[in-house]
């Protein structure tokens, strides 16, 4: 259950997260760095119109982003034995959770909108649809912290472990979802896999945000799901693996 | 209705079974002590009751309230000071107290001067803003302290509070616990120090393997071993012969210890009257005499050897 009085406990787990995991070493090598290097090293010798620029950039930032720390917060706690600490105290598990991809979502947005708005300027881009945009932005950087957060469900001290997992799921995913390749462009089977990628759906909310043919509130409905999905998915697991941890 | 109950409380780790079938009731009000040797099943059992793990069965109440069905409102009448948990060491002592406190719900406008006050209590508040990182031990320890004091619980559980601490840090903390007891909070206490549980506690309970072996006051824990009852006494001159003395009646053992002798034996009173006659005759000056019955150590140690 999660109550009024939930909200107050998920934003000090917030606060907490922000003060502690975020603007350390990671989050700029991975969620800054390393996306922005990747994409350019794809870049270079190719013409990429402009739409799929700004879609396949921001895709990239928020994925990366919201799945940078997010991951690794719940193995970290468990080795400095401060979730003992937080379980000690009248917090849920659901509470708890909400926190840290609260404090991810934060990242996130902050992350992506960034690159997204300079891209624009740049390549001197008008926003058809802002508000799809900007509830997505929100909405998918939920999602993706959400995603993160159940890969942490591992039961470890070891971030590396948590680390390598995602790692083994952030890249490939980044291939099927139209960051590189339009998704349309892609072979059967890889249009397949890609549907099932919440990913594909946020590069098509940019590429019709700034113009591109297609549905932007359907993109943001389709990611609400998905959001809501890996919410619980997380919960549920984390309920399961939690114990194992103490 | 106690202030905590635990009742047939089972929890097994992989097949080994770390609490077995552990039952008892706390006052309001008491300082109730939870011995017993290494591994005895003290920290599982009081996760068990804190809601920080479920009980494969059995049921905890925290003031009546069902710490498994409930957990969110038992934890709320609750403080707890766990035995390995740490507090975070990228954060000030300020900010892991803000923590604590914004997540148990206290007020925005009294969370300052609460925080304030415990850290000055504790002895931290000139290091309020400092991050924890660079703590001692026995600050951090404080500090844990200060951190289950935020909601200003009536009841209180402290798993080993003062392993590894100075003296200094020992007794700020004993004089904490005792002052918390006199405005009436219930006290939990796991503790190695046997002597400290003998001076604070009510009541003790000696746990061992999983199992409670006794519940009951330190001195009537003491009386149930009344074979170590002696007298220590010690004379202005070594000037007699030291093998009449075990001759006294009531004697059953004698032993030098520096310049004192101690006489053991069932019944010590006698044993007092019977060394001043025989300082009188021998023309003899007692200059100490003290009775000296079983610690609650010597106990333990006969509740818990196999
Ligand atoms: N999470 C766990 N996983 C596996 N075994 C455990 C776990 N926690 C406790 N045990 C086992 O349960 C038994 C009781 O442990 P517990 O920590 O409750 O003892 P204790 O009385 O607190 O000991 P100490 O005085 O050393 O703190 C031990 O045999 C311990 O190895
Ligand atoms: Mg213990």
């Amino acid at each position: 259950m999660y109550y009024p009085a939930s909200l107050r406990k998920s934003i000090a787990i917030a606060k907490k997260d922000l003060r502690i995991y975020y603007g350390k070493g990671p989050v700029v090598i991975f969620g800054i760095l390393l996306p922005f290097f990747f994409f350019f090293s794809f870049l270079i010798g190719r013409e990429m119109p402009p739409l799929t620029l700004i879609s396949g950039l921001g895709g990239m930032a928020i994925w990366f982003t919201a799945t940078s720390i997010s991951p690794i917060i719940a193995p970290m706690e468990t080795r400095t034995r401060t979730l003992e600490r937080l379980v000690s105290m009248p917090l849920s598990v659901t509470e708890m959770l909400i926190g840290d991809i609260l404090a991810s979502t934060v990242t996130g947005v902050v992350l992506s909108a960034i690159p997204i708005s300079i891209i624009a300027v740049i390549l001197n881009l008008n926003l058809v649809h802002f508000f799809p945009l900007a509830l997505g932005i929100i909405v998918a950087s939920f999602c993706f912290s959400a995603i993160g957060i159940l890969l942490s469900a591992l039961p470890t001290d070891t971030t590396s472990d948590v680390m390598m997992l995602a790692l083994l799921i952030k890249f490939p995913l980044i291939f099927v979802s139209g960051v590189f390749i339009p998704a349309s462009n892609l072979p059967g089977w890889g249009r397949i896999i890609s549907r099932f990628s919440p990913l594909t759906y946020f590069v098509d909310l940019v590429r019709v945000s700034f113009g591109g043919s297609g549905q932007s509130w359907m993109n943001v409905g389709i990611l609400t799901l998905f959001a809501v999905f890996f919410l619980f998915a997380a919960v549920f697991v984390h309920k399961r693996t939690l114990p194992k941890r103490l | 209705m106690g202030a905590i109950e635990a009742n047939s409380l089972i929890k097994e780790f992989d097949g080994l079974r770390a609490v077995d079938d552990v039952s008892f009731k706390i006052e309001e009000g008491e300082i109730f002590g939870f011995l017993g040797p290494n591994g005895a099943g003290k920290t599982t059992t009081t996760r068990m009751i804190t809601g920080v793990i479920r009980p494969d069965s059995g049921t905890a109440t925290i003031e009546g309230v069902d710490v498994v069905q409930n957990p969110t409102a038992a934890k709320e009448k609750i403080g707890i000071a766990p035995e390995e948990a740490n507090a975070y060491l990228d954060l000030t002592a300020r900010g892991n107290m803000n923590l604590a406190g914004e997540i148990y719900g206290v007020p925005g406008r009294e969370l300052r001067g609460k925080v304030d006050e415990l850290l000055d209590i504790f002895g931290l508040l000139d290091r309020a803003d400092s991050k924890v990182k660079g703590f001692s031990k026995g600050m951090k320890q404080r500090l844990i302290l200060a951190m289950a004091l935020i909601n200003d619980p009536g009841i209180l559980f402290l798993d080993e509070p003062t392993a590894g601490l100075d003296v200094e840090s020992r007794r700020l903390i004993k004089d904490q616990v005792k002052k918390l007891n006199e405005v009436g909070k219930t006290i939990f206490l796991t503790t190695h120090d046997i002597a400290e549980a003998d001076r604070l506690c009510d009541r003790v309970a000696v746990i061992n393997r999983g199992n409670i072996a006794a519940i009951d006051s330190p001195e009537k824990l003491k009386a149930t071993i009344r074979s170590t009852q002696s007298i220590l006494v010690s004379f202005d001159s070594m000037n007699f012969e030291a093998a009449d003395l075990e001759t006294l009646k009531g004697v059953e053992e004698l032993e030098k210890e520096g310049d004192k002798w101690r006489l053991y034996g069932p019944n010590p009173g006698e044993i007092i009257e019977e060394v001043v006659s025989f300082a009188k005759e021998e023309g003899l000056k007692i200059l100490s005499l003290n009775t000296s019955g079983p610690s609650l150590e010597e106990t333990f140690t006969h509740l818990t050897k196999n």
